[in-house]
């Protein structure tokens, strides 16, 4: 095979990158304007929009999922943090006297970003200092966490009529949707913050070997708070850009199998859940999928209950192409050596 | 990998000796032990703050209306004894009654019918055992996409709730076995004490039960002590599968309709009643009694919130969740002390 073929090909994103084309491709195929942008009062619309807007919280969790699952961990408890922050915001915007005022807003936005910071630091509190196994501590939160969302509605839907807030998950700015923009931006902090800095680094020899990271003189306990504090903020703003953008805060189903979504963003992403090295920028293309998919449904015709099936197929199919590969990939960076002749000789064998 | 590699030489070692009747900190039993004087304590509480709380009846209502749950942890149990997770219960259970109610509708026997749920459930354990095992993927994500695949499944029968007419189900839903006089139980408690007794003489007294306790003790060396690591992983997925299409069925004869978005968030309570009830989410420590006992707690707790009527039903997720802290704090604490 062509060299640079090859190359691309064992590209960690190859497999990815073909997939969210080949939906794209299909869309177009089934609905031919699918890529048309158009510019109406100053806004940017079309299918290729929406399917950025309806995205952004996905991507968002699944950034901070992304560093968590590096770490080894998981976050199961997004969803619920995501019902929280939406829940305390609108529920503070409807009880003040002046929903429209932005000073209102902020103050909402401020309190409710705090309680996801503070959600997020109980997770890693419970996972670094206590030593909970992630699945079973976020767990604890995902059950409690969307009580938690209830008591403070009180069991409602909370409705709001407030112009600042709509913009988190409505508005525009510079012709583009804002909640992308924000989405975008913390993607750009988080990058910048780990590829740029040693931190990532850190991150991925926490992911390794927690053990020998700590003895190496790594601070895996602040590392691994961190990067919880961190998804929680993720949670916390994506709650805000959910309840903002159907200006209402619904405990029981905002974000409700969101870190589902997320984590298959993460796991299509080409990042393993063994942890160690991850992919920022598979991430992204992972939530495109997953929007992309969602989308692909609506545009194809299918009833959009049955999306899940699909996410099913293309996680189960995604899995298993990674898998053997991810064995072999991780076999040969471990034992270079003895490992290689072995695969070569199967490979021979079988051919 | 790299942390079991560190940790195996203090882990605990394999214990398939009979328990013996010691009752140290340490012990295996303790977890148990607090569940039991938890539940006995809670039915103090109910009983001196509500009337009727005290009746032996109250006791069989919360197995009337847990038999499902009851049997859904049992299959929850083994996998967990294995170190594994089985995500998909809620939505297999959802499955199961959308299957059910939608076959009974199209004038299936009702015998079928049941055969049929029984047997997709299984087959979905499987193909997730068998994608665990020969594939490695974690337990976790390959029972996320059975959940997500069950889910789905649902939306395509139905998107609307079918409720079931068939006069077996409607039988099995109605009929009171007396057990002496004003006690009552429904055909499903007995069904759940059945799995129960099957699971626990699996679990304590058979080859297999012992090679559960085996790979959750450690895959590695239960695999050279020659165990049959593959099958059994494999078949604990199985036994998971058919509870869960079991624990459909029982809660078609509770409710008496197959919807999608039923059970939504039901593996949760299945997971911490096998956690309240004592066993190791490592794997390898456990009993099937104690999730029985899991399971009770909860049905008291909802019970309970119930009877407070001034607390909203919103309190009892809260409620489980600081259980469920406890519980993993106090696991945590053993597991160290026994080191």
């Amino acid at each position: 095979m062509n060299p640079t073929v090859s190359r691309v090909m064992k590209h960690r994103l190859f497999w990815p990158i073909v997939t969210l084309l080949a939906l794209l491709v299909l869309n177009v195929a089934v609905y031919p304007s699918f890529f048309s942008i158009r510019l109406q009062d100053g806004h940017l619309f079309g299918s290729l929009v929406d399917i950025l807007r309806n995205g952004a919280p996905t991507l968002l969790v699944a950034l901070g999922m992304t560093l968590v699952i590096a770490t080894r961990g998981i976050d199961l408890s997004v969803g619920a943090v995501v019902a929280i922050s939406g829940a305390l915001a609108c529920s503070i915007i409807a009880g003040s006297a002046d929903p429209n005022s932005p000073t209102t807003v902020l103050v909402a936005v401020g309190i409710s970003i705090t309680l996801a910071l503070i959600l997020g630091a109980w997770n890693g509190f419970l996972v670094s200092v206590i030593g909970v196994q992630p699945i079973i501590a976020t767990l604890i939160l995902m059950t409690a966490g969307r009580g938690l969302a209830m008591l403070i509605t009180e069991g409602q839907i909370v409705t709001i009529n407030s112009a600042p807030y709509k913009v988190i998950g409505g508005g525009y700015w510079l012709a583009l949707p804002a909640s992308i923009i924000i989405a975008l931006g913390m993607f750009a902090v988080a990058a910048v913050l780990t590829r740029k800095t040693a931190l990532g680094l850190l991150i991925e020899s926490v992911g390794i070997n927690p053990q020998a990271s700590r003895i190496a003189g790594v601070r895996s306990r602040s590392i691994i708070w961190m990067v919880y504090i961190f998804s929680g903020l993720c949670a916390g703003i994506a709650g805000l850009m959910i309840s903002s953008n159907v200006t209402a805060a619904d405990a029981n189903n905002a974000g409700l199998w969101i870190e589902m979504d997320a984590i298959l963003a993460v796991v299509i992403g080409g990042t393993s859940l063994a942890g160690g090295r991850y992919s920022l920028g598979g991430t992204l293309i992972g939530a495109a999928i997953i929007q992309t998919l969602t989308t692909t449904v609506y545009t194809v015709g299918i009833a959009p209950e049955i999306t899940l099936v699909f996410k099913a197929l293309v996680v189960i199919v995604v899995c298993l192409l990674q898998s053997p590969a991810l064995q072999t990939r991780l076999g040969s960076l471990r034992r270079k050596p003895t490992r290689r002749p072995v695969t070569t000789s199967t490979g021979g064998v079988l051919s | 990998m790299s942390i079991r590699t560190i940790d195996k030489p203090t882990a605990p070692r394999p214990r398939f000796d009979r328990p013996r009747g010691r009752f140290t900190l340490g012990s295996r039993y303790t977890p148990v032990l607090v569940t039991l004087v938890l539940l006995i304590a809670m039915w103090g509480v109910g009983a001196t703050r509500y009337r009727g709380f005290l009746s032996v009846q109250m006791l069989l209502n919360l197995l009337i209306d847990n038999s499902f749950l009851l049997v859904l942890a049992v299959g929850m149990t083994f996998v967990i004894l294995t170190g594994g997770i089985d995500l998909s219960v809620g939505s297999v259970v959802a499955l199961s009654t959308m299957i059910a109610a939608s076959l009974l509708r199209a004038g299936w026997p009702p015998l079928v019918v049941i055969l049929i749920v029984l047997v997709v459930g299984s087959t979905l354990g499987m193909l997730v055992g068998l994608v665990i095992h020969y594939f490695e993927i974690q337990p976790f994500i390959a029972t996320l996409a059975a959940m997500f695949l069950a889910r789905g499944l649902c939306y395509v029968i139905s998107l609307n709730s079918i409720s079931i007419t068939d006069p077996f189900f409607v039988d099995m839903a109605q009929t009171r076995i007396p057990l002496g006089p004003g006690l009552a139980i429904t055909p499903s408690v007995i069904i759940a004490v059945i799995v129960v007794a099957i699971a626990f003489f699996v679990l304590h007294y058979t080859r297999t039960g012992r090679t559960v306790y085996g790979i959750g003790n450690g895959g590695q060396s239960a695999l050279l002590m020659g165990l049959p690591v593959a099958r059994t992983r494999v078949l604990v997925y199985v036994i998971s599968g058919f509870c869960s299409g079991l624990g459909g069925v029982l809660f078609t004869f509770y409710t008496l309709s197959g919807y999608s978005l039923t059970a939504v968030g039901m593996e949760l309570d299945a997971i911490a009643a096998v956690v309240i009830g004592g066993t190791l989410l490592t794997g390898g420590s456990g009993f099937i009694l104690g999730s029985v006992l899991g399971v009770l707690v909860l049905g008291i707790i909802q019970t309970i919130i119930s009877f407070e009527g001034t607390l909203s039903s919103w309190w009892t997720k809260i409620v489980i969740g600081a259980l469920l802290l406890v519980f993993i704090v106090l696991q945590r604490l053993l597991t160290t002390v026994r080191r």
